[in-house]
């Protein structure tokens, strides 16, 4: 097995702000001591509530916000040590997809403008005479009529609007795309159209994806390895994506996904209590607050992710089979 | 006769008709999902129902909204007050915004009881925090006394649905109720939701774009699409066999548990925006199965041993 | 950029907005064409017409040294249509630099930023720029210098609020994840998205410091004699007021005319590009 093209090793990011405008200075961990492979040419599902860290972990994995603890290496490389220059050249290989197509082009820029910026920004601008050839080759591959070059964002719809994203995000030609919860503003036919373009192009550009979702069903059919995050933590790593889930947490989620047929309807079983807040994080595991199986262990001692016996990994005191 | 029942009701904002004929019913008790996409007009259906539409600068041109016997959209003012909150509730989408942020949430709740029943201020709180304790907030008489800013959205929305039930209503509207919640704690409301109106026998109009939803929890369909009703009828039927294409896309553009890679198809097109409604069928631009007839002629709603469906091709299912 | 420009188009159909920009374009052809239109020069003294009434020789009349008033007015057009808009540009320029680099780069350079500008948005500008001309000495130059320090902390202001709201748009994330530099970002995104609400205000403000310029002028500070200008002429003619009192409401009218004209073009533009909301954030 090659070696994976995106590695995290002890992954962490810790935020710090005062509560209100007098209080005590205290910290919250967003993302927490996450390990992680990304293998090229296969899509990495990360799934979780509000919370959970995963738009954080996102932006770890491009450098869009600096680390507080641990590495990100890609292909190699620990991006955590480079330098400016060298950061914006390994930028060209690692890009990503963002969740609210309404806000991710400027207002400003024509669609062909928009499409062009990314060989600006890195100093690789075609000459002016095949520029538009080149817009035209981004336009085709994500689907879009070549009219679209000379509109501006407020005229295209939020499907147009995504697809532009996604062929921004391509133009250089990456290895590696982050997709931020990308389809969670589109209505669900046109979610389905993004999707089945994203597949096209994974197959085609043999790319590794980093599938940010909360929608289990979505991150089931579409990712090769699943991992759940609670709190800033990884709870669960399905490494099949049809694999039961053994861990509480990734029960409930899978529960909580209602499936189109009135003939799988299931009884929801209550979870009490709330989610904790972050800056409060009881010692234990995290989910012990609203876990059934829940003993005295987990609300003393931590759970590691370890080898599951179900293939993947799983960090829970008692996991479910 | 049904508890609440459109029949071809019409709905103008200045010079665009965002509803066309719309017509469905829903019986005592029964849960009724509407269901569409954005630009469906769902959202516009409930606000209709409500006698809200003068908000948005809109109103019923044509058809009629009726409720028990009352003929809704000719009722007056004053007396549509007196419906609302006691006889029909709405639960909105965002509970952030339904709730007052400078009063306590239990008194919030024990309004309700206090100006439409009468009743006094120990009874309503009496009142208010067993209803809490039913819909599963954990110590109801301390929580009573909190204010919105103290609680989990899950929280909030479990007052809000507390207020909608205060009166003892015959229908509640619910629009996108669990939209702006996180998934777990969405299957709970839902959960909870679906528990009280049975037991209560209240009906409850569910307005979501969520198909999953839709098949959890409710008793009847029904689907729309760019203003129009594509097809009605019972959650088993529609799902099992659907007779608009639509409705048959729009299920097929989830997944499901075992759909092999590749499997998940859109629907081609975008949803298109009150100004530029197609001519004819409204679907047929993103339909596969579009003929001639489709682009000129609008199909009717028709009626069939179970359920109606508006559709050229729609025949009984095999 | 295409969104004001069909603005602009909006602005001018409606009345008011027609009205002031007709009145402003006049105001400004005088201006320019003041050696052409001026029928007299202006610091042409005829002791034996002094302070004549208005008629047809004197369009307007003539003040105490018998120079034209007409001519005098247009050529303090030009004074104060000058001083105006270049105080409010460098003002403007130097603010927005100021409050782009603040907004986008925070730290300490913020704070320090700040606390300049609360402190100066707390005297008002006639003050500041008294105290300005009162170590820099009267004249031209030293006015232009005092209105542009008096209003730089509006454009900081205003700039610095837009970009801080502007930089965690999604937009900005894409272009840094695509790998730009600050330089890039300020200058592609942030500061032309910002730009429109400043403009706006540089646009009233230039009514304001016409205003001030005028202040000046009537106190001796501004510009010299015998460049003419609008709040000097009002100055000396103080002493005429019974005799000759044209010789204060013509001058005072022009001001009048002049910012009144500038505000309802601004506040046509706001309307035109709707954004109300956006000024009130600064």
């Amino acid at each position: 097995m090659s070696a994976p093209l995106v590695s995290m090793r002890g992954l962490g990011r810790t935020f710090v702000n005062r509560k209100g405008l007098f209080g005590a200075r205290r910290s919250m961990r967003a993302v927490d001591d996450v390990t992680l492979d990304i293998p090229a040419g296969k899509v990495t599902g990360v799934v979780g509530e509000s919370g959970c860290g995963k738009s954080t972990l996102a932006r770890l994995a491009l450098r869009l916000i600096e680390a507080s603890s641990g590495s990100v290496t890609f292909d190699g490389t620990d991006i955590g040590s480079l330098e400016p220059a060298a950061m914006r050249q390994i930028r060209r290989r690692m890009q990503m997809v963002f969740q609210d197509p309404y806000s991710s082009l400027d207002p400003r820029y024509s669609i062909a403008d928009c499409l062009l910026e990314p060989f600006a920004i890195q100093g690789l601008m075609p000459p002016a005479r095949q520029r538009a050839a080149q817009v035209d080759d981004l336009l085709d591959m994500v689907g879009l009529a070549r009219s679209v070059a000379s509109s501006f964002p407020h005229q295209l719809s939020g499907g147009q609007k995504q697809r532009v994203g996604i062929a921004r995000a391509l133009a250089l030609k990456p290895q590696f795309l982050v997709l931020d919860e990308p389809t969670a503003s589109l209505d669900v036919s046109i979610q389905a159209q993004i999707i089945a373009l994203l597949e096209r192009f994974r197959d085609d550009f043999g790319l590794a994806y980093l599938f940010i979702s909360h929608d289990l069903g979505l991150v089931r059919y579409f990712c090769d390895q699943v991992v759940v995050m609670y709190l800033g933590r990884i709870v669960e790593v399905m490494d099949r994506p049809d694999a039961r889930p053994r861990h509480p947490y990734s029960r409930a989620l899978l529960n909580s996904t209602f499936a189109p047929d009135p003939a799988k309807r299931r009884v929801v079983t209550p979870m009490a209590g709330e989610i904790p807040s972050p800056f409060a994080l009881p010692p234990g595991c995290a989910f012990a607050a609203r876990c059934p199986q829940a003993s005295a262990l987990c609300k003393a001692e931590r759970p590691t992710l370890a080898e599951s016996t179900a293939g993947g990994r799983i960090a829970c005191h008692h996991p479910q089979d | 006769m049904a508890l609440l029942d459109l029949s071809d009701v019409t709905v103008s904002i200045g010079a665009l008709m965002p509803l066309d004929r719309i017509a469905f019913s829903i019986e005592a008790g029964e849960i009724v999902g509407v269901v569409g996409e954005s630009g469906s007009g769902k959202s516009l259906t409930a606000m209709a129902v409500m006698g809200l539409l003068p908000l948005i600068g809109g109103r019923i041109t044509s058809g009629a909204v009726r409720f028990a016997d009352v003929e809704l959209n000719r009722l007056p003012e004053r007396d549509y007050r007196a419906l609302r909150g006691r006889r029909i509730a709405l639960i909105s989408q965002n509970p952030m915004t339904s709730l007052d942020p400078i009063r306590r949430v239990g008194q919030q709740i024990d309004q309700v009881s206090m100006i439409h029943l009468g009743l006094g201020a120990q009874q309503a709180r009496l009142r208010s925090v067993d209803m809490m304790r039913q819909l599963r907030i954990p110590e109801a008489d301390v929580v009573h006394g909190n204010y919105p800013h103290h609680l989990s959205g899950g929280m909030k929305q479990r007052i809000v649905i507390a207020m909608a039930l205060a009166a003892d209503p015959e229908l509640i509207v619910a629009d996108e109720p669990t939209t702006a919640l996180d998934v777990t704690i969405q299957a709970q409301i839902i959960q909870i939701m679906v528990e009280m109106v049975r037991r209560k026998n209240v009906a409850l109009m569910l307005i979501t774009h969520d198909m999953g939803v839709v098949a959890q929890a409710c008793d009847r369909v029904v689907v729309l699409y760019a203003g129009r009703v594509a097809e009605t009828g019972s959650v088993e039927r529609i799902f099992a066999a659907p007779r608009h294409p639509y409705t048959k896309s729009l299920i097929g553009c989830i997944p499901v548990e075992g759909l092999a890679p590749g499997g998940l198809k859109g629907i081609d097109g975008v949803v298109p925006g009150v100004a530029n409604y197609p001519t004819g069928c409204r679907f047929h631009p993103r339909c596969s199965l579009a003929q001639d007839r489709c682009k000129i002629e609008a199909p009717l709603l028709r009626t069939f041993d179970e359920g109606a469906a508006a559709c050229h091709l729609a025949g009984d299912p095999p | 950029m295409t969104v004001p420009s069909s603005a602009l188009g909006r602005l001018l159909r409606t009345p008011r907005g027609l009205g002031a920009a007709i009145v402003l374009a006049i105001i400004v052809l005088a201006a320019i064409l003041a050696p052409v239109i001026a029928p007299y020069d202006y610091a042409a003294q005829n002791l034996r017409n002094a302070n004549m009434d208005p008629g047809a020789l004197h369009w307007l009349g003539t003040d105490e040294f018998g120079r034209d008033l007409f001519s005098r007015i247009i050529y303090g057009a030009r004074t104060s249509l000058v001083i105006g808009v270049t105080s409010i540009s460098i003002s403007m320029v130097c603010g927005m630099a100021l409050g782009a680099t603040a907004g986008y780069f925070g730290g300490a350079f913020d704070r320090v930023v700040t606390m300049v500008v609360d402190l100066s948005w707390s005297f008002p500008e006639i003050l500041l720029a008294l105290i300005l001309i009162a170590i820099l000495g009267p004249g031209l130059a030293s006015t232009m210098i005092a209105i542009s320090i008096a209003y730089l902390a509006q454009f900081t202001r205003l700039t610095r609020a837009q970009v801080m709201a502007l930089k965690s748009e999604t937009y900005v994330e894409a272009t840094i994840s695509l790998g730009a530099g600050s330089g890039h970002v300020l200058f592609r995104h942030l500061l032309p998205n910002a730009v429109t609400p400043v403009i706006v205000a540089g646009m009233l403000a230039t009514g304001d410091a016409i205003i001030l310029e005028a202040t000046l002028g009537f106190f001796g500070l501004g510009a010299q004699p015998p460049t003419p200008s609008w709040g000097a002429m009002m100055s000396s003619g103080t002493a005429q007021i019974f005799i000759a009192p044209w010789i204060i409401i013509f001058p005072g009218l022009a001001i009048a005319i002049t910012v009144i004209a500038i505000n309802l073009f601004g506040d046509a533009l706001i309307d035109a590009l709707d954004i109300r909301q956006r000024l009130r954030e600064g």
